[in-house]
This record gives structure tokens, sequence and C-alpha cells, in this order.
């Protein structure tokens, strides 16, 4: 603990070098560990609901797959786009992370627009959070997740903001792995919302 | 770690996660729409893709097993794995008999 070597090693990452990053970082897994079991508990919840449709649309009335592709392609893109920028910030390349930062931002609002235009759809059709158990537990989950994405477009915006001013410091740099950390999480999750609750809705 | 982020010029491993994420996407689909199974063979074709997504994004994008806590980060993620099966398929199984 006491080394200084080890307190700020220069063949790490920038994100890495200080003990308060890396420590940071680790909080930040721990976080994500924490926020898989929250979706769980949601996913355990519409899993156990989603039949219960009562008098209003079912899955199979509801969910487009034309839509939901677009959404899980735009997501699955941001996701390769945020995992660039670091791989940009690794080689020291400024314009290249914001670059890939500002098409990442782009990307995720694109999901939040389709994903907007989804509910407002919905809920023309008469299908709400208050028609059934299936459509409380379904928004619950699905906008759970989109209150995510929306925080973290928000996140990332800021840090773009911090970069312009700052540049590379230890500090920004682990900002942004920490951020990237959280964009990538979030496509992990819209996986399993892809799986679990648009393609299983359409073939049950 | 240390070996694995100097020197590369071009983001080979990102390049190759995205396909395969891509591949692994629409394997799903047709196995959902096309493929002509059984329900029940559909639905755990397509939750063994989508895990095999979620531990492709852990360890192409989000490099879970670098840095000096790699291991703990990497055991973390595997129990909250653990919690989300536990949850997610206790409550399944339980409310089966209930519903």
């Amino acid at each position: 603990m006491a080394d200084t070597a080890h307190h700020y090693d220069e063949t790490m990452p920038l994100e890495y070098r200080t003990e308060e990053s890396r420590l940071n970082i680790l909080g930040f897994w721990i976080f994500l560990g924490a926020e898989v079991a929250l979706f769980a508990t949601l996913f355990a919840t519409y899993l156990v609901l989603f039949q219960r449709t009562g008098h209003g649309p079912t899955t199979a009335d509801l969910f487009e797959i034309k839509d939901v592709m677009i959404e899980t392609l735009l997501l699955l893109t941001s996701s390769f786009t945020c995992g660039l920028a670091v791989f940009e910030m690794r080689r020291r390349r400024l314009t290249g992370l914001l670059v890939w930062l500002l098409v990442t931002l782009l990307l995720g609002a694109g999901f939040i627009t389709f994903e907007v235009r989804e509910f407002i759809h919905y809920v023309h059709e008469g299908a709400t959070i208050q028609t059934s158990a299936f459509l409380s537990s379904f928004f619950v989950l699905v906008g759970t997740h989109g209150a995510h994405v929306s925080l973290g477009i928000g996140w990332m915006t800021l840090i773009i903001i911090q970069l312009l001013q700052r540049g590379f410091t230890p500090r920004t740099a682990r900002k942004v792995f920490i951020v990237s950390l959280y964009w990538h999480f979030l496509d992990v999750v819209w996986i399993f919302i892809f799986t679990l609750v648009y393609l299983t809705g359409m073939v049950m | 770690m240390g070996a694995n982020h100097h020197h590369e010029t071009f983001p080979w491993k990102h390049i190759v996660g995205f396909i395969l994420s891509l591949v692994l996407t629409f394997a799903a689909l047709w196995i959902a729409f096309s493929s002509g199974l059984a329900t029940k063979a559909i639905l755990v074709g397509i939750v063994v893709l989508a895990v095999l997504q979620a531990v492709l994004q852990l360890f192409m994008f989000m490099h879970v097993t670098e840095s000096d806590s790699g291991k703990i980060q990497t055991i973390n993620m595997a129990y909250s794995f653990f919690i989300a099966i536990v949850v997610v398929a206790g409550s399944i199984w339980t409310m089966a008999f209930v519903l």
C-alpha cells in the first residue's frame, strides 16, 4: 500500500493510475452487480405476470418485431461505438474519443425516441400501465431500462463537456471508463428484454 | 494486465465482438420465427443465445477481467447472475403452482 510505484503506475491505462480511480471502478462493478439484482426482480415480476392480460391486449397483439429490431440494433451499435470510444481513449486520441462518444449519444437518443414512440403507440391502442398485470409489469421493466438509458445520455453529455474543458486527466479518463461500463451494461439488460419480453412474447 | 492495451492500432476485439453480437441477435430472431421448433425448444435456444451475448459484452467490451481487481469483478458479476437466476427461475417455478 505504501509502495508509491503501485500507487501511480505508469504502465496502466490512464483510468487505472490512481488508487482512487481503481477503487471507483471496482465500486462501480459492485454497483452493476446490484443493478443485475434490481432488474432480476423486475424480470421475475414480468415473467410471472405476462400472461395475465385481463381484458387488455396480449403480447402477441401488441409487439411488432420491426420496431423491436430497430431499437435492438440501435442500442447494440451504440454499445459497440462506446467500446470504440474507450479504445480511442487508450490510444490517447481525444478527437476520436469525443466523436465516438457523440455517436453513442446519438444512437442512444435514437433508441429512446423509438421506445417513447412505441409506448405512445401502445397507450393509443388502449394498452396503459393500468390495463392489466402484464402491462403494469411490462411498463415498469422496460420503462426502468429506458430511464437508465435516459440518465446515461445526460451523464455522458456532462462527461463530454468535462473532456472539452479539461482534456485527458486520470480523473476524466476514469469517468469515461465508468460511463462506458454503465452503457455496455444497459445493452446487456436490453439483450434480456429483447429475448425474454419481445421474442418470448411473440412466440408464446 | 497491462499487456493488452498498448500498441493496438485497430479495434479488432471490438469489431469481432460487434459482429458476434449481431450474429447472435439474428440467430435468436431466426430460432424464434423461422426454425419451426417447438415453443419450449425455442425458449431454451434464445435464452442460451442471450446469455452468450451477455458474456460476450462483459469480456469483449467491458473488460471485466482487467485490472488488479479483475478477479473480484468477475466473481461479483458471476454472483449477481447467480442471484438473478435464483430470483427469476425461483419466482417462475414457485408461481407455476399458484397460477
